[in-house]
């Protein structure tokens, strides 16, 4: 069975670039934004969409890895699609971000009460407790989740589930 | 409200009369049989016009639309009907062509189930348009319609398909035929606000400026903005070279004109581009074959680049001083504010290099294109509207048929697609029956579309079909003459049939031209005929090259003026 613990957690989520998307609620748009970063060979490392607070719009929020300086055309590109009501890159500085991650790790009876320990630590919750496995649902920033996942990393995690980033503008800026 | 019932196919044939369309194009089928069942009940002023192929089709709307600045609408069945206008859609997308196709599409229960003739259109045009629909809701049909129409005639002009699937186009209408278009994403009027502080900055630059050159392109024709442009050119005393798709923008025949630049343009346009200090972009995208080595595209010269697409700025040079906007409302903000300067010794300079590097060529020795091209001017007084192909006799046409006004000059640039200019002249004389049209294609690029000799024939169109035939495809002959060893491959046309045969079999009359002597006799022959279309078949040398030739991805300095005494190196740039 391949186990997510062999793998190092992402580093390319950390200090990738962050856009924010407000967009038509419509069948196919998500496919002509991602078009205009296939064609250029941009790999998305997330992709969160969901329903506006209006119906007829959906949010969506990228973490993209690449160039930057293409990354000013992508972002034109990007508002130039007719569904497309505004895209914005987001500093780390002037926005909030979240992610949430479900760890499934496996646990020797010994282990539990350290691993309890560092997800106490991170202000984790654990929302599955069995007697050989617990599920932690880690959120924060991306570089918190990654941080707990290195350190939970020296027991056998069988697998991470990340929701991917969400951003938003601080202040009255608008996202 | 509308009082007798419709369904939805009527109520979108009659929102396309509604908003003006003159002409629908394309080819039936299944799927779109309520559309064409629709054409026949429902009354106006759209005429269809039946191709041959569904690629025809595109390319007539293509050609309808370049010679008028007004969309024709393109109609063909589902799956392989669609499939065929993909060539001709990017070719008006790559160009910023304005085009509406409705492709007619499967029930909208068996989408995704591999029923006849079922394609995800939506899916396989979605790189190629500028937007595309799947209509849902039969009441839909007429907003779509008109939001269609708005974004391929606003802001950069483009391709916008509707796929309509056949049992929403036959059910009954009962929506509002009038409605308000609702593109929230879509704000094609910021177009008009010209940034005030950057065309100051702009007109501070040029101020300074003592060798400038304006480069033209099809934006300024998008726009209307020629009046402009010459008041600008004018009053700065500045020559103007194009684009391929700028030429009429400003008359080629002006003192101040320099012709086209680029890698087949005019040395003594690419010669300004290298020595100027100053580039004022208006409309232009920098395409790759104009700029050839990014890095040193005048490499002395401030840059302003004026254009309506903000993802245009930055994305292969980058100017000093960006204008975004239509090319009209800046040049009306920036002629505001400039002074004429003081040019004549550079204008001196570049009158010197014309004389140095005219485009010549030679008489001895067999028939050139270069020469039909030139006696076709002189015939026509460059009155006449050229539709292109692509290849050698494209290159050629642009350097010796000097095009005055806009409108009037037809020629696939950014997709290059052969077997563009016979449908493109077809639809531009549909569009404009009193004009001279003529398409000037090549033996390659003709035989891929002459199926559409039917369609000529049928509606007895003028058009003069000059066919430079070589039995080469010259263009690509050339590159492996030059780059690789001249060896060449796939390229030799033999088995091509008797043009002037071929035309009789259409009931088209048919003309040949094989010596340099005849040229401008039968010319003139084919261009008082006009009781339908003709063709003119030109046989010409075979392993002519085009100069001037910029190798792709070569700075302009590195320009051919004169075929090389040397080997080649491979281009480094993409073809």
């Amino acid at each position: 069975m391949t186990s997510d613990s062999s793998f190092a957690p992402l580093p390319d989520i950390v200090g990738g670039h962050t856009l924010s998307m407000f967009v038509n609620n419509e069948p196919g748009v998500l496919m002509r934004i991602c078009q205009v970063f296939a064609r250029r060979a941009y790999n998305l490392d997330s992709v969160v969409v969901s329903r506006g607070r209006d119906p007829q719009f959906s949010r969506l929020t990228l973490g993209i890895s690449g160039d930057p300086a293409g990354l000013e055309q992508i972002i034109k590109q990007c508002n130039k699609l007719i569904d497309v009501i505004h895209c914005f890159e987001h500093d780390e500085s002037e926005s909030v971000t979240r992610e949430l991650a479900l760890v499934k790790i496996l646990i020797n009876p010994g282990d539990q009460g350290e691993v309890l320990q560092i997800l106490e630590h991170f202000g984790a919750k654990t929302v599955d407790l069995g007697t050989a496995s617990v599920i932690a649902m880690i959120h924060g920033d991306s570089n918190k989740v990654d941080a707990a996942i290195h350190l939970l990393s020296k027991f056998d995690i069988v697998e991470t589930v990340r929701t991917g980033k969400v951003v938003m503008a601080r202040g009255e800026a608008t996202t | 409200m509308s009082t007798t019932k419709l369904d939805g196919a009527q109520a979108l044939i009659k929102t396309l009369n509604d908003l003006g369309i003159e002409y629908i194009f394309g080819y039936s089928g299944g799927a779109a049989l309520p559309i064409f069942d629709a054409l026949e009940t429902v009354s106006g002023n759209i005429k269809f016009i039946l191709s041959r192929h569904e690629q025809g089709a595109c390319h007539m709307a293509d050609g309808y639309a370049r010679a008028t600045g007004k969309p024709a609408v393109v109609l063909v069945t589902s799956g392989p009907g669609a499939g065929n206008t993909i060539t001709g859609i990017m070719t008006a997308q790559m160009d910023s062509i304005p085009m509406i196709i409705i492709t007619g599409q499967q029930v909208t229960w068996m989408l995704g189930k591999d029923a006849f003739q079922e394609a995800d259109t939506f899916g396989i045009t979605m790189p190629v348009v500028k937007h595309n629909f799947l209509v849902r809701e039969t009441n839909s049909l007429p907003r779509i319609a008109k939001e269609a129409y708005h974004i391929a005639t606003t802001g950069r002009p483009g391709p916008v398909l509707i796929d309509v699937p056949k049992d929403i186009s036959q059910s009954e209408f009962t929506g509002d035929l009038d409605p308000d278009i609702d593109l929230p994403g879509y704000h094609p009027e910021t177009a008009f606000e010209i940034n005030a502080e950057a065309v100051t900055r702009a007109a501070e630059i040029i101020s300074y400026a003592k060798k400038p050159v304006i480069l033209g392109g099809h934006g300024v024709m998008i726009a209307r903005a020629d009046a402009e442009l010459m008041e600008l050119a004018t009053t700065l005393n500045c020559p103007v070279t194009t684009t391929l798709l700028g030429k009429g923008i400003f008359p080629e025949t002006h003192k101040f004109s320099l012709g086209m630049l680029g890698m087949h343009g005019t040395a003594y346009a690419n010669k300004a581009i290298v020595e100027c200090d100053l580039i004022i972009n208006v409309g232009s995208r920098f395409d790759d074959r104009i700029i050839g080595q990014a890095d040193k595209f005048g490499a002395l010269a401030k840059i302003i680049h004026i254009d309506i697409d903000p993802s245009e700025m930055n994305k292969m040079i980058h100017p000093d001083v960006e204008i975004v906007g239509d090319a009209k409302a800046a040049l009306r903000a920036l002629n505001k504010q400039i002074k004429p300067l003081e040019t004549s010794s550079w204008l001196a300079t570049l009158e010197g290099y014309k004389k140095k590097f005219p485009l010549a060529y030679r008489k001895q020795g067999g028939l050139r294109m270069q020469q039909v091209l030139d006696e076709l001017y002189q015939l026509t007084g460059g009155k006449a509207v050229v539709a292109t192909d692509v290849g050698q006799h494209q290159m050629w046409a642009a350097q010796f048929y000097k095009v005055n006004a806009s409108y009037n000059w037809l020629s696939s640039g950014g997709a290059g697609t052969m077997g563009f200019g016979f449908p493109a002249a077809i639809g531009a004389q549909f569009a404009r029956p009193d004009d001279t049209v003529v398409a000037v294609v090549g033996d390659g690029g003709y035989q891929m579309t002459l199926c559409e000799l039917a369609t000529a024939a049928l509606h007895k169109l003028p058009v003069k079909i000059l066919v430079l035939n070589n039995h080469y495809l010259g263009m690509v002959r050339q590159w492996q003459e030059m780059f690789f060893d001249n060896r060449e491959s796939g390229v030799n046309l033999e088995g091509n049939p008797d043009f002037v045969k071929l035309a009789e079999a259409y009931g088209i009359v048919g003309f040949n031209i094989k010596r340099p002597a005849d040229v401008g006799k039968v010319l003139q022959k084919a261009l008082d005929y006009n009781d339908g279309p003709c063709v003119i078949n030109a046989e010409c040398i075979k392993t002519e090259n085009v100069f001037p030739m910029i190798p792709a991805g070569a700075a302009l300095e590195d320009m051919l003026v004169e075929p090389p005494k040397h080997k080649m190196a491979k281009p480094i740039g993409s073809t």
